[in-house]
């Protein structure tokens, strides 16, 4: 059975969030609710789609993830990507230090 | 350069007010994403991996220094410190806020700047040779037209959903550096026999999943019917494209399934019924949109400058870049500067809010205030005095900008790849990285000399793989990034699509792949001056298969 989580962007400022337990959106990949089974699944696709209706996330949709030993972590390139909320690479923005909670390397 | 009249400044002004309402309504609920989507590309913003992402626009990738410095303001106050310049002589931020566009939008429309048409199945922004207006082997400025056809692509009401997007490109010059024959429409300017000057129209090229070399569709087009013959082949592909997949929709596709002849006969015949209409371009309109483009007031210079001659012979450093990235100039005693943004273990294209200023403040002090962003990823100052070159290159090496590369392996132009892309399957910044680590050595650089290496993250190659003379795509194989190399590439006036040497190399195999490629080219060429390419068209794919893969592999075929 795949264990899933829902991720989405935020409207505002389209940061890579996550659906937690709470049934909140959270920044963090670690704070998402891991879902084990379809009715899971579908019931939290539920929820983001009403929280697409209030304007709090956008593009919402499923990831597969892995839950083993060493914690949660997603099985594509492209999520585990996602999920550390910036490139793999050292970005050089020179002298610049930052909105407040923003940095070159994700939040 | 092009200063914006008073229908220009309007209608950005009311572009702006008119987007800001959009992202409104869109946060207060009163518009739906699938509603607001269209409107959002259509301004310039993409929501991609990580965040959105607003590419602005750069008309043939001219700019002031004042605008370079409004760019930076942007990427410091609004973004996270640092741009990427794209192929299609553009920039992009990464993490603007949707909340915060419409101020970015108002900022850039101080500087006559926006981001309208850079997204979306619409004429997008047209590109032109980096060097327009200073090189040496131009036959005429091709910035006049490309901002002639700004105007006349600017909400053009009849192209605003083409089947898909829409490229054009000039160049004026007899060497191509805009890379004409990949686009949908490619506007090499030259004289006919009357010694007239025209423009020589190629359509139907371009990259992506299907690359083609676009097909030479009328030899010579007056100026004054320029418009004329845009509208006319827009027209045929408005209405015969196709719209039901959007893999087949660009204009290569028809023209491949009408035939070229057939398609040419539908151009003509549409042409000639509005070819004397309104769109006919009056001489004297033309001639006013030169004057913008008028060179600036150049000091009478002897070309030789022994202060500089002096400089190069002591700094084996500084000789070096000016072999690489030192352009010789129409006007004696002048040069145009390439400034690399490939540094060793950089993004490609990348530059930071400080590097902005920096380019800024040098472009005031040395180059009569004016920037190019090249489709390389690079950036030109246009007007630099032989004599301030010295001082110029040591204040661009005080700011990691004075890498000598240009032309180079290491000069490699990169899409942003799965580090950013929504779209893409593998990453490309990395690979670039390696490969520039890997042929950091600049005395080994300029003993391989002339080779384009180029690397995209997705079949959709924004990283203009096919035409590299070595091209890397990146791939998915379940779940792991591969890299797919081809070889042969040119965008040039001996335009070609690489070739698939064999089976796709892992993140760890790719960097020595190339290195075992270069090798081979190295050990093959006849003399030093023989490049890449050619020796590669004159020993063909075999050799190059067999030292990758060995004997046994060399007749396998190409995996995907």
């Amino acid at each position: 059975m795949s264990t899933q989580m829902v991720t989405a962007n935020r409207l505002t400022d389209g940061m890579v969030v996550y659906l937690t337990k709470q049934g909140d959106w959270a920044t963090q990949f670690s704070a998402g609710a891991v879902l084990a089974g379809e009715a899971e699944a579908e019931a939290a696709m539920a929820d983001a789609a009403a929280a697409a209706k209030q304007q709090l996330i956008v593009g919402q949709y499923l990831i597969d993830v892995l839950v083993d030993g060493d914690g949660v972590k997603p099985t594509s390139t492209r999520e585990r990507i996602r999920a550390d909320r910036g490139p793999t690479i050292e970005v050089d923005a020179g002298s610049w230090t930052g909105r407040i909670g923003a940095s070159p390397n994700g939040e | 350069m092009y200063r914006y009249d008073e229908f220009d400044a309007t209608f950005v002004r009311e572009r702006v007010q008119q987007f800001t309402g959009q992202v409104e309504r869109r946060l207060a609920g009163e518009i739906t994403e699938e509603q607001f989507r269209p409107l959002r590309l259509q301004n310039g913003v993409y929501l991609q991996l990580h965040a959105y992402m607003l590419r602005i626009a750069i008309p043939y990738g001219t700019l002031s220094s004042k605008q370079m410095r409004k760019l930076g303001f942007i990427a410091r106050r609004y973004d996270r410190g640092f741009g990427h310049f794209t192929t299609r002589q553009n920039i992009q931020f990464n993490w603007p806020q949707l909340d915060e566009v419409p101020a970015i939008l108002e900022h850039l429309a101080e500087v006559e700047m926006h981001a309208i048409q850079t997204s979306g199945n619409c004429i997008r922004n047209t590109t032109a040779d980096q060097h327009s207006g200073v090189a040496k082997d131009e036959i005429e400025d091709p910035r006049v037209y490309a901002e002639i056809i700004r105007q006349w692509s600017t909400l053009h009401p009849e192209f605003a959903f083409l089947p898909r997007k829409f490229k054009i490109a000039v160049t004026g010059a007899s060497n191509d550096r805009a890379a004409v024959r990949v686009h949908d429409i490619g506007l090499r300017m030259l004289k006919n026999e009357a010694g007239e000057i025209g423009f020589e129209v190629w359509v139907g090229g371009g990259l992506g999943r299907t690359p083609i070399i676009g097909t030479a569709l009328k030899p010579f087009v007056e100026k004054q019917h320029l418009l004329s013959y845009l509208e006319a082949v827009l027209r045929v592909y408005n209405q015969l494209g196709r719209r039901d997949n959007l893999y087949k929709a660009r204009i290569k596709i028809l023209v491949n399934a009408t035939g070229a002849e057939e398609f040419a006969r539908l151009v003509e015949e549409e042409w000639q019924s509005i070819k004397d209409s309104a769109l006919t371009l009056p001489l004297e309109e033309i001639e006013r949109i030169r004057q913008y483009f008028a060179l600036p007031e150049y000091e009478s210079l002897p070309d030789w400058t022994p202060e500089f001659e002096a400089a190069r012979k002591a700094n084996p450093e500084f000789a070096r870049w000016v072999q690489s990235n030192v352009k010789p100039h129409r006007q004696a005693g002048y040069a145009i500067v390439d400034i690399s943004l490939k540094p060793e273990g950089g993004a490609p294209g990348d530059a930071s809010a400080d590097q902005m200023d920096i380019v800024a403040d040098l472009a005031d002090d040395y180059s009569f205030g004016e920037i190019r962003v090249s489709h390389h990823q690079n950036l030109v100052l246009p007007h630099v005095r032989q004599q301030d070159l010295f001082a110029l290159w040591q204040r661009l090496s005080g700011a990691k900008l004075a890498t000598s590369n240009i032309g180079f392996i290491t000069d490699i132009i990169a899409c942003p790849g799965l580090d950013y892309c929504n779209l893409a399957n593998a990453r490309a910044i990395p690979v670039a990285q390696r490969i520039s680590r890997a042929f950091s050595d600049p005395k080994r650089l300029a003993e391989i000399g002339e080779l384009r290496l180029n690397i995209s993250g997705c079949i959709n190659a924004c990283g203009h793989h096919h035409v590299g003379n070595i091209g890397i795509l990146g791939v998915d194989k379940h779940g792991e990034e591969f890299y797919q190399v081809t070889l042969g590439g040119s965008s040039r006036d001996d335009a070609s699509i690489g070739k698939i040497v064999g089976p796709a190399f892992s993140t760890e195999d790719i960097a020595g792949a190339v290195e075992t490629i270069v090798t081979t080219y190295l050990g093959a060429r006849t003399s030093d001056s023989e490049r890449f390419i050619d020796t590669y068209r004159r020993i063909g794919i075999d050799p190059f298969k067999e030292a990758l893969y060995g004997n046994s592999q060399a007749r396998r075929p190409a995996a995907e």
